[in-house]
């Protein structure tokens, strides 16, 4: 992508709502695609899903373990379900039956846990999601996969489909920025480099990419060349970028929306400290539930903006010289 | 406080907190109104008459307690602890509702009002809890009871049932379950996303015994806790038959206003019709 590619970062959809679109057209293209759900359809998008394909979409009621070992069954038998939820839910209420019934025998079960994060907003903590890929990456053999915007995310459930595995898609409730024009080339497991750069890196995923993109703007007037990757798999994650990122800029910051405990930022640390190790700083939530609030006044309340995005990157600067 | 059995009062008292839950869901311009108002007359025969407790005192350790397990429905919570005078949940305040900073958080949260006794929001684990509180309370050979208000579509989960048998077969006869029947859930009607009856055979099956008030007529409910009082060896049910949304008469049975805030010329209309 060109070094000086300047981002508009207009509101685009949601990921989930890309998600819910997505879903439909991919019934359409096949019919082993199946829908399970947990009394949140209208929330999660699958509402549009199950519409078209009233045959193909289970309601499972208020039971998420529930919902989970049943696709867990429908997979064994060559179904290509896909289960969704707040992401919260899924992936506590479910996590044993994920373990169990989908991890260790390795089923070919999509999960897609919406409203994570904090940026779900008034409805506060239970309903927020904030270990969700802490938990997600801990499972073996999993893909685990947190798409920046709705193109992102279109492009990204395509290709978890067109692979067999188990994969935990992460989307947002709110409306977020366009990163990508229509038709960007996606691979799991391969991370994107938004802007070219030489002084630091700015990993994210989610909605942390546009603002790592903005930070980067910021510090460009300062003289500061920042590189940004949206590190959109979480698992697998993308080894050589990394090592590219830690050789060529000696400075890595990972933003994300999640406890910093678990998230992006430690497997990217890990792989550092593998592969090259450099100074590295962190932003996301630290050791605390959030609260109810509007998204916006909760990403401002816990730093997850441009600006702190781009004070890590000073910091991490300071300590490499 | 003012506790009180006279009905007019009672039922004075559930009409001003149906105005305070339209008002504050209006002002947040989210939460759920639908399975609050649903739960008014159940809340308020608990907090106004039924229930030992004492809002100047809310670690008063003799207290019954009280788990909202559906926590979506926080402003009726809300609005009858603020209307019995606790100092954690002020009148003045209801209406900063879901706003940054607030006490009056989107599920209920004990970090903000230490006089809750569980921070609920993720449904199906109230009725464990309070178990679990009933367990303590024999033990500790204190007459306290335990109140925990479940969603119908709450039931759903699997986690109830698991609590159900444990309450039958570990005799937790001081801890009352109230089911708010309202048959609507998020998505729909609870017949059409995961049918619950035979609803009453399932509890007795379990173990419970079974009472079915009107939801909405106060002194059914009344009597209804009075037979729970009564019944020994066993944990009781109340099967509150209630309408989500009761008492404004474009929220009543419209599964839309499970989660969606009234707008303002709603909320102008509805007090109207709560005047
Ligand atoms: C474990 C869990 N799954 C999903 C949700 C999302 N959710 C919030 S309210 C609700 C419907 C609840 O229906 P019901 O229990 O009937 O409540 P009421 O009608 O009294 O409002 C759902 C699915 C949740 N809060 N917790
Ligand atoms: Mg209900």
């Amino acid at each position: 992508m060109a070094a000086k590619a300047k981002f508009e970062l207009k509101l685009g959809p949601a990921t989930r709502e890309a998600f819910g679109a997505t879903l439909v057209e991919l019934g359409r293209e096949n019919k082993d695609i199946v829908v399970v759900d947990a009394d949140l359809s209208k929330s999660t998008m699958t509402y549009g899903f199950s519409k078209e394909f009233p045959e193909r979409f289970f309601t499972c009621g208020i039971a998420e373990a529930n919902m989970v070992a049943i696709a867990s069954g429908l997979a064994a038998a060559g179904k290509i379900p896909f289960a969704a939820s707040f992401s919260a839910f899924l992936m506590t209420k479910g996590f044993e039956q994920l373990r169990v019934t989908v991890a260790y025998p390795n089923f070919n079960v999509k999960l897609v846990g919406t409203h994570s994060g904090i940026s779900i907003g008034e409805d506060g903590p239970s309903q927020m999601s904030v270990e969700d890929l802490a938990l997600a990456c801990s499972l073996p053999g999993f893909t685990v996969i947190a798409p920046a915007d709705g193109v992102a995310t279109s492009a990204l459930v395509r290709a978890a489909t067109a692979m067999v595995g188990p994969v935990f898609i992460r989307t947002g409730r709110v409306k977020v920025p366009v990163v990508y024009a229509a038709g960007q080339q996606f691979e799991v497991g391969k991370a994107i480099e938004l802007i070219e750069g030489s002084d630091v890196t700015l990993m994210a995923h989610g909605l942390m990419v546009a603002e790592s993109i903005r930070a980067a703007e910021t510090l460009e007037a300062e003289g500061i060349s920042a590189r940004v990757v949206d590190m959109h798999t979480i698992k697998p994650l993308d080894r050589e970028a990394i090592h590219r990122a830690a050789a060529e800029t000696g400075a890595i910051v990972v933003s994300e929306e999640h406890l910093v405990d678990g998230g992006l930022g430690v497997r990217v640390a890990q792989a550092v400290a593998e592969l090259h190790p450099c100074v590295m700083e962190f932003v996301g939530i630290r050791n605390t539930y959030a609260e109810s609030g509007t998204p916006d006044g909760l990403l401002d309340k816990y730093g997850l903006r441009a600006p702190e995005v781009a004070a890590a990157a000073r910091r991490a600067l300071a300590r490499k010289k | 406080m003012r506790k009180t059995k006279d009905l007019a009062q009672l039922q004075a008292i559930a009409r001003g907190v149906r105005r305070h839950i339209v008002e504050m869901t209006g002002a947040a311009k989210s939460g759920h109104p639908g399975g609050s108002l649903s739960a008014v007359e159940t809340l308020v025969t608990l907090y106004f008459d039924v229930m030992n407790h004492d809002p100047a005192n809310p670690r008063w350790a003799d207290r019954d307690r009280f788990i909202l397990s559906k926590g979506h429905a926080a402003p009726v919570l809300y609005a009858v602890m603020a209307e019995c005078g606790y100092a954690d949940t002020p009148v003045d305040q209801l209406n900063t509702l879901r706003k940054l900073g607030s006490v009056y958080q989107g599920h209920p949260d004990r970090r903000f009002i230490p006089s809750l006794e569980a921070s609920t929001g993720s449904l199906g684990q109230g009725l464990s809890v309070a178990i679990g509180m009933g367990l303590a309370a024999r033990l500790d050979g204190k007459a306290w009871r335990t109140y925990v208000v479940l969603g119908d579509g709450e039931i759903q989960e699997g986690q109830i049932w698991e609590a159900a048998m444990f309450g039958a077969f570990h005799k937790v006869d001081n801890v009352v379950a109230i089911v708010d029947y309202n048959r609507i859930q998020l998505d729909g009607f609870v017949k059409d996303i995961m049918e619950l009856e035979p609803l009453a055979d399932k509890w007795r099956a379990f173990g419970w015994q079974v009472v079915e008030p009107d939801g909405h007529d106060i002194a059914s409910l009344q009597k209804a806790f009075a037979e729970a009082a009564a019944t020994k060896g066993k944990p009781t049910v109340l099967i509150a038959h209630t309408i989500k949304g009761k008492g404004v008469s474009f929220m009543e049975n419209n599964p839309k206003f499970h989660g969606v805030a009234p707008t303002p010329a709603e909320v102008e209309q509805a007090l109207k019709e709560l005047a």
